[in-house]
């Protein structure tokens, strides 16, 4: 008989194998599926992950790698912070949408006014934009200890509507035949979050997910504030006699991680997509939830997460033109790498014994 | 480093391979911005995709990607299919504009299509289908089968397309029944069952009888099928399995003899860009057959409107119609241009509410 038996402190080697036993659990049973699928497993898994990468087109996927992976490092970078100190802002998603609601209104101000100073108040407006809507589910936990998994996430559905709004309303394009949308900020060069280099894919998005890894782990492993997030995260009590100030960590986790969500729908919306329209969010403020957990909370390993993410995305729609894949069966083979990682993680807690019969 | 490159020559190799060997099929892409299975329009855009490889066999090879977010992930999947040799694709939502526009001017040899848009350029074409023409089919016979005199409508967003629908369903309904009054919800989604279902049974709360519908799935049918009394109508799809219940006819969007027809010109050499907007008459929308729970007068009189619109002799816009605000729109026996009617942004005279913005 197996046993679980608690070990006395986290296995360290279990925190770095665990992603990797769970990429290698969901090649597996992925390959099972497709294979019962009728699809060769094997051809799947190749389409997947590796001609992303190295297949004779592999110069434009590459590039977009970046592209789908910066606004989910950015994301998931500020939600991880929140996590480590077990405040948990599920709307992202929301912070995203508003971010790029006020990034590009600040653009459209100015239209079609060119100047250098735009760019850089726009971001200024996206970053401010998302903290804003952060604070809403953080003044309202600091005040009246609200929940904020709940407020958080019904501001999601909210900014859907204020963003339908705007693309019906006040944003919509002028000289857009009354159909819904914006103006497209890439016509218009100085609101435009261009390829920084043609053909690389990197745009300020991906440089700015870049930074924030960077002063993420600074963050986490120098700083005084990165002290108090981990140790409220792992030991709240202590982090009280510490003088930590709870009401404190609400405001700053929840701020930068809305600030980040910010930025990010704002790098989106002025660059790789260009336009606000009523389906301008398409669900990174939740996909990066998975890649915080992913990459173990850790800046670097959200790094390897967020990449890894979309290296499943653009595989998996090569997979789907090329196979045949269903785009459900994708889907599922995605939602597999969580539940995977989630199981392997009991390892990282506790360890397998075989069970002594005992004496009676 | 140098096993990555070594692999990335192999890879190349057996890329290059595969790529000559396609060459002598024509390939076609199809992007869609819902499930296959959604039973509504990314359906019948499939089923056209079906046809296409039925009608061509050997010479055609197809392939799609469904549910695609409108934005830069359908500019990527475009990009790859582009990538991949295909010669035609189809990009079948309107929010697919843009993108479609941009991946064609990165790749002049490809010709694309694009449905329900209004930009084109030298390798892409636009085509739509005059669905308004069966909304007024529709709207006969709602106003006519009525008894609570409510009639719900459930919208996907406020574009011209869905306003189109709304008023020329309501100008029909008005015209057998001056009491009729019309409820709106919009959904803002083309697709999703749970939102679809709530707004069908928040409109049957209202006292709503007969529901439409400018979404894709069949959760509306099935609200009303819940609800008894209720009738409704297969959108985009004929969606016959509720015949026997709520759906009393539907519009059908048959693009199959359009692909048909595409795919031949680029096999040809004779594609060019073009504006296609075709109606009941050319075959484009059709009319699910009518129940026996419509009266046979009822199903008559929509019979007889079918086959007017069909041979050119109705316009469902046809004057005097007045704008919702009182003022002028139509003189009598005016007819509505296209142009007024692809950027429809206002309701007629009797509808309630406002079209949100």
């Amino acid at each position: 008989m197996l046993k679980l038996e608690k070990r006395p402190q986290p296995s360290q080697a279990w925190i770095y194998l665990a992603p990797l036993v769970a990429v290698i659990a969901t090649m597996i049973a992925g390959g099972a599926l497709f294979a019962i699928l009728g699809k060769d497993p094997l051809v799947a898994i190749r389409t997947i992950f590796y001609d992303p990468l190295f297949s004779e087109f592999a110069f434009f996927y590459r590039p977009q790698l970046l592209v789908k992976g910066a606004p989910l490092v950015l994301i998931a970078i500020g939600l991880s912070l929140g996590f480590r100190a077990g405040i948990w802002n599920i709307g992202a998603e929301g912070q995203y949408i508003v971010g790029a609601l006020t990034g590009a209104g600040v653009g459209l101000a100015f239209y079609p006014l060119e100047g250098w100073f735009i760019f850089p108040l726009m971001v200024m407006a996206g970053a401010l934009g998302g903290w804003a809507w952060a604070m809403i589910p953080a003044v309202l936990k600091v005040r009246f200890g609200t929940n904020e998994i709940l407020v958080s996430l019904m501001l999601v559905y909210v900014a859907e509507q204020l963003l339908a709004s705007m693309a019906l309303g006040l944003m919509k394009n002028p000289q857009g035949f009354g159909f819904p949308g914006s103006r497209n900020l890439q016509q218009y060069p100085s609101a435009h979050n261009a390829e920084l280099i043609a053909g690389s894919g990197m745009h300020w998005g991906v440089v700015a997910a870049l930074i924030a890894v960077i002063f993420a782990y600074v963050l986490l492993t120098r700083h005084i504030l990165g002290f108090h997030i981990r140790l409220t995260g792992e030991a709240p009590r202590a982090a009280r006699f510490a003088g930590v100030n709870p009401a404190r960590l609400v405001l700053i986790c929840l701020g930068l991680a809305g600030a980040l969500a910010g930025l990010a729908g704002m790098f989106e919306v002025s660059g790789p997509a260009g336009r606000v329209s009523i389906d301008f969010n398409v669900g990174y403020g939740f996909t990066a939830i998975i890649v915080a957990f992913l990459g173990r909370l850790h800046p670097v390993g959200i790094l390897l997460a967020g990449l890894l993410m979309a290296l499943t995305y653009i595989g998996g729609e090569i997979a789907q033109s090329r196979l045949g894949l269903p785009a459900a069966a994708i889907q599922m083979f995605q939602g597999m790498l969580l539940f995977f990682l989630l199981a392997v993680d009991v390892l990282t807690n506790y360890r397998l014994r075989l069970a002594r019969r005992e004496v009676a | 480093m140098k096993l990555i490159k070594y692999l990335s020559t192999a890879a190349l190799a057996l890329g290059m391979a595969t790529g000559a060997m396609a060459q002598d099929k024509l390939k076609v892409g199809f992007v869609y911005v819902g499930p296959v299975g959604d039973g509504g329009w990314t359906y019948e855009h499939d089923k056209g995709r079906q046809a296409v490889e039925a009608e061509f066999g050997d010479k055609v090879e197809t392939v799609f990607v469904e549910s695609v977010p409108e934005g830069p992930d359908a500019e990527r999947v475009m990009t790859q299919m582009a990538l991949d040799g295909a010669d035609l694709i189809f990009t079948t939502s309107f929010g697919f504009m843009d993108p479609t526009i941009n991946v064609a001017a990165k790749f002049p040899d490809v010709k694309f299509e694009h449905a329900t848009g209004y930009k084109r350029a030298d390798n892409v074409s636009t085509y739509s289908a005059r669905f308004y023409e069966g909304r007024a089919i529709q709207g006969h016979i709602a106003g006519k089968m009525t008894e609570s005199n409510i009639v719900g409508y459930i919208g996907s967003y406020p574009i011209p397309e869905v306003i189109r629908g709304i008023n020329s369903a309501f100008i029909h309904a008005r015209k057998v029944n001056p009491d009729v009054e019309f409820k709106i919800v919009w959904a803002y989604t083309w697709f999703d069952p749970a939102k679809e279902a709530d707004a069908a049974k928040v409109l049957i709360e209202q006292g709503a009888d007969v529901i439409f519908q400018h979404t894709d799935s069949t959760a509306p049918l099935a609200a009303a099928a819940e609800a008894g009394n209720v009738i409704g109508f297969g959108q985009a799809s004929d969606m016959s399995e509720y015949a026997d219940g709520p759906r009393v006819s539907s519009i059908i969007d048959d693009w199959a003899p359009y692909y048909i027809d595409r795919t031949r010109a680029v096999m040809d050499g004779t594609w060019e860009s073009t504006d296609t907007w075709d109606g009941i008459g050319p075959g484009m929308v059709g009319i699910g057959e009518i129940t026996d729970r419509v009266p046979a007068d009822v199903k008559a009189e929509a019979l007889a409107m079918k086959e007017a619109i069909a041979a050119g002799e109705y316009h469902p816009f046809t004057g005097p119609l007045n704008k919702q605000d009182g003022s002028a729109w139509l003189a009598e026996g005016e007819v509505a241009d296209d142009g007024t009617l692809l950027g429809m942004d206002f309701y007629v005279e009797g509808l309630e509410g406002t079209i949100p913005n």
